[in-house]
């Protein structure tokens, strides 16, 4: 049934005029979770609007509130991805990009700068966020460059631009501020858009249909070389591999952390007994944690499918994504706890708070990308 | 209202992302004061575009004229926010600023006032110039709109010239007026305070 759907997709020629690694940008597969996606969206949306008309006193409002600015702010980056989905890669990358600005934007404005971090600030904002979104743009060739800018060069660059205003009070940490939210809204969110180019095809496979790399792999040129001596099964796998879309992976991506993060919350609250930093986040309980990775390893087997992973691979992939977000979350928690704010977006009145919403992610994205070969292998 | 100026003011919201508060306070047309706290150059920008449109057309900023005046590019950009510029070095009795003031709004329009006096570069607000207290003398009917401006300084902070896009925030407070018989020093301290209140909320 898969290789039917996905002659279908090949017989329509989609998308045959894009370079190799785009020409399945628009799997079935991804299709369908997109559908579901916004299936189960919507069905939340009525069960917090049916939370929201209970009488009084029978649900705790506060929990009912959080549920549905959740649920709103799924609808809003689920229908950022899928603009990005629909538009094409680079629109995805821009997309992610902006939320990367925007994020910085939120962390920069919380963390107090002094007047001499100002020139620094313009080259944070200016030069190095979009820089590091054209070169991922540009495509995996230039991962040498992107993986190390931020990193490297800016880490070196922006003490050295600081020191040019002559103001020395609170130097280091000022310098730290600049770099972390350099470091964590934008280098690790960009591995995010980076996933796109992901070369996630298990080895196996890749050597399979190695003859044709640099055609059209079309349904003949795919299959023929070694399909033809032996039976009919080994290369209907090559071909759904082939058609993955790589858009495939950001989703599971923000899905998984999505999911973990909800899940760890809704462990806390029903099992939760023993917090693991009140100082930090009175509401991250060990109860919670557990709970919400071994709900990710499950989530992880049930959306194996849109992965190049194994059911188990995927399922551990899924742990260790669960395990970073909470770690994102912990992490940027005692930020805000630092800095005596709840919430980014209450920070600056009115704003919905990005950074809120995506600390997981930043935090998994750059470990996911990394591991997508190595958990590719286990098989 | 001109295609520049909409255009003006929409990059000014971009690059600050200011959020608007009204707290106590609803946009009205009536003829209004509002008096805020300065930090940088785009404060009365930011200011103006965060206000609804119908207001805008009606409110004028305060600002100085040996700034807005120099090069075309800011005597164009005051002319589109349609400020009235004042001369801080000039200052004669028969055309005060608050004569002109008074003679620039008529029966229609609005301003926006900085009582500091020019752009403040610390935390704490500096005591208000008397010229507020005049204005409301002259013309009690005018409603004083205190409000507060968070975070614009680091967006572009004096002796600086490219902004940087933070976040900011505008908090518009409950309106005051001059109380019968009420002596400068006390009026100016409370229309302070007014503002520094807002800072909190």
């Amino acid at each position: 049934m898969f290789v039917e759907a996905q002659n279908y997709v090949h017989g329509a020629g989609t998308l045959m005029f894009l370079p190799p690694t785009l020409r399945n940008w628009g799997d079935l597969r991804v299709m369908i979770l997109l559908g579901v996606i916004i299936a189960v969206l919507a069905i939340l949306y009525l069960v917090g609007r049916f939370l929201g008309r209970q009488p009084e006193g029978t649900i705790n409002p506060a929990i009912v509130r959080m549920f549905q600015q959740r649920v709103q702010a799924w609808w809003l980056m689920y229908s950022v991805l899928a603009a990005g989905f629909l538009l094409g890669r680079v629109p995805t990358v821009v997309l992610i990009g902006l939320i990367a600005f925007w994020a910085l934007r939120e962390f920069i404005s919380m963390t107090p700068t002094r007047r001499g971090d100002h020139s620094a600030l313009f080259w944070v904002f200016f030069v190095f966020t979009p820089a590091q979104f054209v070169l991922v743009g540009m495509g995996r060739a230039y991962y040498p460059v992107y993986s190390i800018m931020i990193p490297v060069f800016a880490s070196l660059l922006i003490p050295a631009r600081i020191t040019l205003s002559g103001d020395a009070k609170r130097f280091l940490e000022r310098y730290a501020k600049i770099h972390v939210g350099l470091m964590i809204c934008v280098y690790s969110l960009s591995f995010a858009a980076a996933v796109l180019d992901v070369e996630s095809e298990p080895e196996a496979v890749a050597d399979a249909r190695a003859p044709s790399a640099g055609e059209i792999p079309d349904e003949t040129t795919a299959t023929e070389p070694e399909g033809a001596q032996s039976d009919a099964v080994v290369p209907a796998v090559a071909v759904s591999v082939e058609a993955r879309s790589p858009a495939g992976l950001l989703f599971y991506l923000v899905l998984i952390v999505q999911l973990a993060d909800v899940f760890q919350y809704a462990w806390g609250r029903l099992l939760g007994k023993r917090v693991i930093a009140a100082n930090i986040n009175a509401s991250r309980t060990w109860e919670g944690l557990v709970g919400g990775v071994a709900t990710a390893a499950v989530c992880g087997v049930l959306f194996s499918w849109i992965t190049p992973f194994s059911w188990w691979g995927s399922s551990i992939m899924s742990m260790i994504l669960a395990v970073m977000g909470a770690a994102g979350g912990m992490t940027m928690s005692a930020i805000k706890r630092d800095r005596g704010v709840t919430d980014y977006g209450t920070l600056v009145q009115g704003h919905a708070g990005v950074l809120d919403r995506i600390d997981s992610l930043c935090f998994a994205a750059p470990v996911f990308y990394h591991l997508v070969p190595l958990i590719t292998q286990l098989r | 209202m001109s295609l520049t100026t909409n255009v003006l003011s929409v990059v000014a919201k971009l690059l600050c992302g200011s959020s608007v508060r009204w707290v106590d306070c609803q946009p009205e047309t009536c003829q209004r004061v509002y008096f805020a706290n300065h930090t940088s150059h785009l404060d009365a920008m930011i200011l103006w575009s965060s206000l609804p449109r119908q207001l805008r057309t009606v409110t004028r900023p305060v600002a100085a004229k040996d700034y807005w005046e120099k090069g075309i590019v800011r005597k164009y950009m005051a002319e589109s926010f349609n400020a009235l510029l004042i001369d801080r070095k000039k200052i004669k009795v028969h055309r005060s600023p608050v004569e002109l003031m008074i003679q620039a709004i008529g029966d229609k329009y609005s301003l926006i006032v900085f009582p500091e006096g020019s752009r403040n570069p610390d935390s704490e607000m500096r005591e208000f110039k008397s010229g507020l207290y005049y204005l409301s003398k002259k013309r009690p009917d005018l409603e004083l709109v205190p409000v507060y401006i968070d975070n614009v300084n680091r967006v572009l902070p004096r002796g600086e010239i490219i902004p940087v896009p933070l976040l900011s925030c505008i908090t518009i407070g409950p309106p005051m007026w001059l109380e019968n018989g009420e002596s400068k020093a006390t009026f100016l301290q409370r229309a302070r305070e007014a503002v520094q209140r807002l800072k909190e909320v």
